[in-house]
C-alpha cells in the first residue's frame, strides 16, 4: 500500500528503526504474551462451549448473557495479547479508531434491533393485536419473526 | 529568522530561513494506520451481517433451526484450528523480529495450513447443509447464517492467498522493511478474523442452539 | 447440440441484441449524439497525438493534484447527464396532465428519476467533494502527496468505471426503476427481473470500494503527514472537515457494501434477506441503507462547510471566528449523524417511541450547523468583504441552505412528516440543502482553487451569470415544489389529473431552464477563461490573499508541492508567515523522493468493471475470468517493489528558480 521507501543512503539508519517503534509499531509482543493470550483464549472458549453443550443453565437468556460476556472478554484478550492494542500505538489514533468503531457497532446493532423489533411488531402480519378487519394469514408465516 | 530580508513574496535571501521551513522531512509511514482503518471498516461490514443475523436469525420459515443443524463439536474443532493459527502467526512475527527468515516462513506455512483446514471443514459443513436442502435459500435464518459465516470464510481464504503471496515475496526479497510492514498488516488481518470468529461461534452457533 | 447452446449462454449470459434499445427514439438520438461527440473527442486526441500524454501524465498519474482535477472533471461531466435527466423530468411533469401523457412513458420515466438520483449523488457530488479534498488537503497540510498515492489513483478509476457502467446502461439494457435507493421487494428478483437493478448494484459496489479506500487514504494523510508544528488544532478548517468527512466515509460505506451485497445475493442466488416470504424482511434493507444514507449526506455537506470557512475568512481578510467551536461543531455533527437515520422512514411504522427518539436527535443535529452559520456571520462582521465569485456562492449558500435546513427541522417532527413524507415537499427540502449547500459549495471551491490548479483565475462575468442563473433558477424551480408538497402531491409521479397543479409545474420547469443556463454559463466561463488566461494569470500563487499553506506554492504547484516542508506555528499558517516577514528560500534544494506513476490502478479497475458487467448480464465465464484477472493484477502489482524515484536536485533547482524569476518579474 505505501510507497514511502527509504533512500538507499538512509537504509543503515532506518534498517532497524521499525523495531524501535519510533513511528510505526509500538509493540510486537513476546513469546510469553502470546502464550498467555492463547491459554486465556482457550479457557474463554472452552467454558462457553461447555455451558451450551452441557446445558448448564436452565434459562436461555441467562446462558445468552453469560456467553456474550465471555465473548467480550475474549475479544479484549485478543486485542491486548495478539493485536497489541494499547493507547500509544499510532499516537493514540488506533485506540480512537477502535473506540469509535465499537461505538458505531453498538449503535448499529442495538439501533437495528430496537427499530426492527418495533417495526416487526407493528407491521408484520400475524403480529398485530389490533389487526383491522380480516387480513388473510398465510399459514407458513405463523412462526416467522420470533424476535428474540 | 533570516538576517537579510524581506518581502512577502519573492525573497532577496541567500540562506533558507529555518524558522518557516525544514530542509528534509520524512513523514511517518501510514501503512499500519491505514490498514487498521481498513480493518475498522471491515468490522462494520461484519456488524451489518451480525445485525442482519440478529434480525432474521429466528426466521425459520417452517424449516430447521440452529439446534437441529449445528454440529457443535465440529465448530469447536474449527475454533481451535483458528485460534492455533493465530498463535502460530504470532510465532512467525517473533521470528520476523529476530530476523530469522526461514523460521518465519515455517511458522507462516503452518498458519496457512491450519487456515486451509479451517476452510476445508467449513466447506464440508456447508456442502452437507446444502445437500440436505438447508442451503442459504431455505429461510431467512439460513440466509443470514450463510452470509455471515461464508463472508468470514471468504476473508480467511483471501488471507491464505495473501499469505502464500507474502511467503513468496519474503522468499524472494527477504525480510525487507516493506515485507515486514506487509507481514504486520497480514498479522493484524489474521488476528482480526479470529476476533470476528469469536462473535460468530458465540452469537451464531452457541446462542443459535439455545431454545 | 446441447453443449453448443450452453456455451452461448455461458459466454453471453442474458445479453442479446434486444438489449440495445433501438426502438426508443430519445435513446437513439442520445446515442447518436454521444457517438458523434465521443468520436470527435477521440479524433482530436489522436490528431494532436495526445494519447501518450494522456496515459503518461494523467491516466497513470498518482499525483493528488492531477487526480483531484480528474475527479472534478468526472463530476462536471456527469452533472450534464444528471441534469439532462432533471430537464426531462421537469418537462414531463409540466406537460403530463389529464389526457396528455407527456413524452416519457412510466417505464422510461422511472429509470430517469432513478438515474438522476444515483448519478447526482454518486457521480457528481461525491467526485466533486473527493476531488477538491484530494487536491487541497495535502497542500494545506504541507505534504507532498497523500499517504497512499497508488491507492488514490485506483480509487479514482474505480469511481470512474462505476460511473461508466451507469452510462453503459443507457445503451445496453436499461437502468433500475426503483428510485435511487432501490428498496426491495421492488428491487428484488421477482419485481425487477431485468438488468436495471443489477447495473445499479454493481456500479455502486465498484464506486463504493473506490470511495472507501479514498477515505482511508485521506485520514492516514491528515493524521500522519502534517507539516511539523501543525497540531490538530492548527489545521485549516477545510482539513478538519475533510478529516471528519473521511471518517464518515470509512464508517458508512462498508454498510452500503454489505447491504448491496445482500441484495445482489437475493437477486442472483435466491437468498431471503429482503424477500416477502421465507423469513426475509424488506424493512431491514430500509433500515440498513439509511444507516449508510444519512452519514452520506453529511459526507457531502461537511466539505462544503469547510470550503465556506476558508472562503469567508479569505474574502473578509479576517481570521475565522470561533475556530474551536467550528471544530467541535464538525466533530459533533460527525458523531450525531449516526443517530438520526430513522427520520428517513418515520412512516414505515416503528411507532411513537422510536419515532420520537429519532425526531429529537434530528432536531439536535441542526444545532451545531446553526453554530457554524453564526461563526461565518461573525467572521463577516467588521471584515473587509470582497465580493469575488467564491464569496458570492457563499452568500447564496448561507441564505439558501438555511431555508432548506429549516424545512428539514420541520420534517424532523414525525407527525408533520407523516403528511409530508415522499411528497414534493421532501424533494424540495433535500434539493434545497444539496444544491444550496453542496453544489454552491463546490462552485465556490472550484472558483476559489481554480487559479491554484491551473495558474489563472476564472472569468468573473460568466461566473456571475452562472451564479445568478443558478440561484434564481433554483428558487423558481423548487419553491413551487414546496407548495405542491404541502398540497399533497407525491414524488416520482409522471402523470397528474388535477389541472390546477399544472401552473406550478410549469413554473418549476422554467426554473430548470434557468439552471440549465447557469450550467451553460459555467461551461462558457471555463472556455472563456482559458482563452483569456494570460489576462487572468496568477503569477504569485496567492491571487486572493489566502491564509492557508496552499497559497504559498506557485500556481500550479510543482509536482512535489513544497521544495522544503513548511514549519507551522499558528492556524492560518500562510497568513502567519506573511505577517512575520518570512523569506522564501532560494537555494539549498535537495533531490525529492516521489512515487512513480503506474497503470496498475487503471488496469485493476478496468477488470473490476468487466467483472461487474459480466455479473449484470450473467455471463458467468467472463465474470469468472474477470474476477481472476482482478486478483492476478493485484498480486502482480504487489510484486512491484520499484515504486518510487528521486526528482534530481537539478530539476528542483530549475523549478524553484523559475518561480523566483516569475515572482521578481511580477513585482
Amino acid at each position: 500500500m505505501s510507497t514511502h521507501h527509504e533512500n538507499p543512503a538512509h537504509d543503515a539508519d532506518h534498517g532497524h528503526h521499525d523495531d524501535h517503534g519510533h513511528h510505526t509499531h509500538a509493540d510486537h509482543g513476546s513469546l510469553k504474551s502470546y502464550v498467555i493470550g492463547f491459554l486465556l483464549a482457550v479457557v474463554l472458549t472452552a467454558i462457553p462451549f461447555w455451558l451450551v453443550m452441557g446445558k448448564v443453565f436452565d434459562k436461555s437468556s441467562v446462558t445468552g448473557l453469560v456467553l456474550l460476556a465471555f465473548a467480550a472478554v475474549q475479544v479484549v484478550v485478543h486485542m491486548i495479547y495478539f493485536l497489541h492494542m494499547n493507547t500509544r500505538s499510532e499516537g493514540g489514533w488506533s485506540m480512537l479508531a477502535l473506540i469509535f468503531t465499537l461505538m458505531l457497532v453498538f449503535i448499529m446493532l442495538s439501533g437495528s434491533l430496537w427499530v426492527m423489533y418495533h417495526l416487526n411488531h407493528n407491521m408484520m402480519p400475524g403480529m398485530m393485536e389490533s389487526a383491522p378487519e380480516s387480513i388473510p394469514q398465510m399459514h407458513d408465516m405463523h412462526d416467522m419473526n420470533h424476535m428474540q | 529568522m533570516s538576517d537579510t530580508i524581506i518581502s512577502s513574496n519573492g525573497a532577496m535571501n541567500a540562506v533558507p530561513s529555518s524558522r518557516f521551513y525544514v530542509r528534509e522531512h520524512h513523514p511517518e509511514n501510514g501503512t499500519m494506520l491505514g490498514f487498521w482503518l481498513y480493518l475498522m471498516s471491515d468490522c462494520l461490514v461484519f456488524a451489518c451481517l451480525f445485525a442482519t443475523y440478529a434480525v432474521l436469525g429466528r426466521n425459520y420459515a417452517g424449516g430447521p433451526t440452529g439446534a437441529e443443524l449445528f454440529d457443535l463439536p465440529l465448530v469447536a474443532v474449527n475454533t481451535s484450528l483458528l485460534l492455533l493459527s493465530s498463535i502460530t502467526y504470532g510465532f512467525a512475527m517473533l521470528e520476523m523480529q529476530d530476523k530469522r527468515q526461514r523460521n518465519t516462513l515455517i511458522w507462516l506455512a503452518i498458519t496457512g495450513i491450519l487456515g486451509a483446514c479451517f476452510i476445508g471443514f467449513e466447506l464440508t459443513e456447508f456442502a452437507h447443509l446444502i445437500h440436505e436442502g438447508n442451503g442459504p435459500q431455505r429461510s431467512g435464518f439460513l440466509t443470514s447464517f450463510f452470509a455471515l459465516v461464508a463472508t468470514h470464510g471468504l476473508h480467511v481464504s483471501f488471507g491464505i492467498v495473501w499469505l502464500v503471496t507474502l511467503m513468496t515475496q519474503v522468499g524472494k526479497h527477504g525480510l525487507t522493511p516493506e515485507n515486514r510492514r506487509r507481514l504486520m498488516c497480514l498479522s493484524m488481518f489474521w488476528h482480526f478474523l479470529d476476533v470476528v470468529w469469536i462473535g460468530v461461534f458465540t452469537f451464531v452457533y452457541l446462542m443459535g442452539v439455545l431454545p | 447440440m446441447l453443449d453448443h447452446i450452453d456455451l452461448i449462454k455461458l459466454i453471453f449470459g442474458r445479453l442479446t441484441w434486444d438489449a440495445i434499445p433501438y426502438q426508443e427514439p430519445i435513446l437513439l438520438f442520445t446515442f447518436i449524439g454521444v457517438a458523434i461527440g465521443g468520436l470527435a473527442v477521440l479524433s482530436l486526441i489522436t490528431y494532436f497525438r495526445l494519447w501518450g500524454v494522456l496515459w503518461r501524465d494523467w491516466i497513470t498519474s498518482i499525483d493528488h493534484k492531477k487526480i483531484g482535477i480528474m475527479y472534478v472533471i468526472l463530476g462536471l461531466v456527469m452533472l450534464l447527464r444528471g441534469f439532462a435527466d432533471a430537464l426531462m423530468m421537469r418537462a414531463q411533469q409540466a406537460l403530463s396532465f389529464g389526457d396528455s401523457a407527456g413524452f416519457l412513458p412510466p417505464h422510461h420515466y422511472d429509470q430517469v428519476f432513478t438515474a438522476h438520483g444515483v448519478i447526482m449523488i454518486f457521480f457528481v457530488a461525491m467526485p466533486l467533494v473527493t476531488g477538491l479534498m484530494n487536491f487541497v488537503v495535502p497542500l494545506q497540510i504541507g505534504a507532498r502527496d497523500v499517504a497512499f498515492p497508488f491507492l488514490n489513483n485506483f480509487s479514482f478509476w474505480m469511481t470512474t468505471f462505476g460511473g461508466g457502467l451507469v452510462m453503459v446502461s443507457l445503451f445496453v439494457g436499461e437502468f433500475a426503476r426503483t428510485g435511487w435507493l432501490a428498496y426491495p421487494p421492488l428491487s428484488g428478483i421477482l419485481s425487477s427481473p431485468d438488468v436495471g437493478v443489477d447495473y445499479y448494484i454493481w456500479s455502486l459496489q465498484i464506486a463504493g470500494v473506490g470511495t472507501l479506500l479514498s477515505g482511508i487514504n485521506l485520514i492516514a494523510t491528515i493524521v500522519k503527514m502534517r507539516a511539523p508544528g501543525m497540531t490538530m488544532m492548527k489545521m485549516p478548517v477545510f482539513t478538519w472537515t475533510a478529516l471528519c468527512t473521511n471518517v464518515l466515509i470509512v464508517a458508512a460505506f462498508p454498510v452500503l457494501t454489505a447491504v448491496l451485497g445482500m441484495l445482489s445475493l437475493d437477486r442472483l442466488v435466491g437468498t431471503n434477506f429482503f424477500t416477502n416470504d421465507m423469513g426475509g424482511n424488506a424493512m431491514m434493507y430500509v433500515n440498513l441503507i439509511w444507516i449508510w444514507g444519512h452519514p452520506e449526506v453529511y459526507i457531502l455537506i461537511l466539505p462544503a462547510f469547510g470550503i465556506f470557512s476558508e472562503v469567508v475568512s479569505t474574502f473578509c481578510s479576517k481570521r475565522l471566528f470561533g475556530y474551536t467551536s467550528m471544530v467541535y461543531a464538525t466533530v459533533v455533527i460527525t458523531i450525531l449523524s449516526y443517530l438520526v437515520w430513522l427520520h428517513h422512514f418515520f412512516t414505515m411504522g416503528s411507532g411513537a417511541s422510536v419515532n420520537s427518539f429519532f425526531g429529537i436527535t434530528t432536531m439536535i443535529i441542526s444545532i451545531p450547523t446553526g453554530a457554524k452559520i453564526f461563526n461565518w456571520l461573525f467572521t463577516m462582521y467588521r471584515g473587509r468583504i470582497r465580493f469575488e465569485l467564491p464569496m458570492l456562492w457563499t452568500i447564496g449558500f448561507m441564505i439558501t441552505f438555511v431555508i432548506g435546513g429549516m424545512t428539514g427541522v420541520l420534517l424532523a417532527v414525525p407527525s408533520a412528516d407523516f403528511v409530508l413524507h415522499n411528497s414534493l415537499f421532501l424533494i424540495a427540502h433535500f434539493h434545497n440543502v444539496i444544491i444550496g449547500g453542496v453544489v454552491f459549495g463546490m462552485f465556490a471551491g472550484i472558483n476559489y482553487w481554480f487559479p491554484k490548479a491551473f495558474g489563472y483565475k476564472l472569468d468573473t462575468f460568466w461566473g456571475r451569470c452562472s451564479f445568478w442563473f443558478w440561484t434564481v433558477g433554483f428558487y423558481v424551480a423548487f419553491m413551487p415544489l414546496y407548495l405542491l408538497g404541502l398540497m399533497g402531491v407525491t414524488r416520482r409521479l409522471s402523470h397528474f389529473e388535477d389541472p390546477s397543479l399544472q401552473i406550478w409545474f410549469q413554473i418549476a420547469a422554467f426554473g430548470a431552464v434557468l439552471i440549465a443556463l447557469g450550467i451553460a454559463s459555467l461551461i462558457i466561463q471555463l472556455v472563456v477563461s482559458y482563452q483569456r488566461r494570460e489576462s487572468l494569470r496568477d503569477t504569485t500563487g496567492d491571487p486572493w490573499g489566502g491564509r492557508t499553506l496552499e497559497w504559498s506554492t506557485s500556481s500550479p504547484p510543482p509536482v512535489y508541492n513544497f521544495a522544503f516542508t513548511p514549519k507551522v506555528y499558528d492556524t492560518d499558517a500562510w497568513a502567519d508567515m506573511k505577517s512575520n516577514a518570512y523569506a522564501r528560500p532560494l537555494e539549498g534544494f535537495l533531490a525529492i523522493h516521489m512515487p512513480k506513476n503506474t497503470g496498475a490502478g487503471f488496469i485493476i479497475a478496468a477488470f473490476c468493471a468487466i467483472t461487474g458487467f459480466a455479473l449484470i448480464w450473467q455471463m458467468w465465464l467472463l465474470a469468472g475470468l474477470g474476477f481472476a484477472s482482478v486478483l492476478a493484477a493485484i498480486i502482480i502489482h504487489t510484486f512491484n517493489y520499484n515504486r518510487d524515484f528521486y526528482i534530481p536536485e537539478g530539476e528542483v533547482v530549475r523549478t524553484e528558480n523559475e518561480r523566483t524569476r516569475l515572482l521578481e518579474s511580477h513585482v
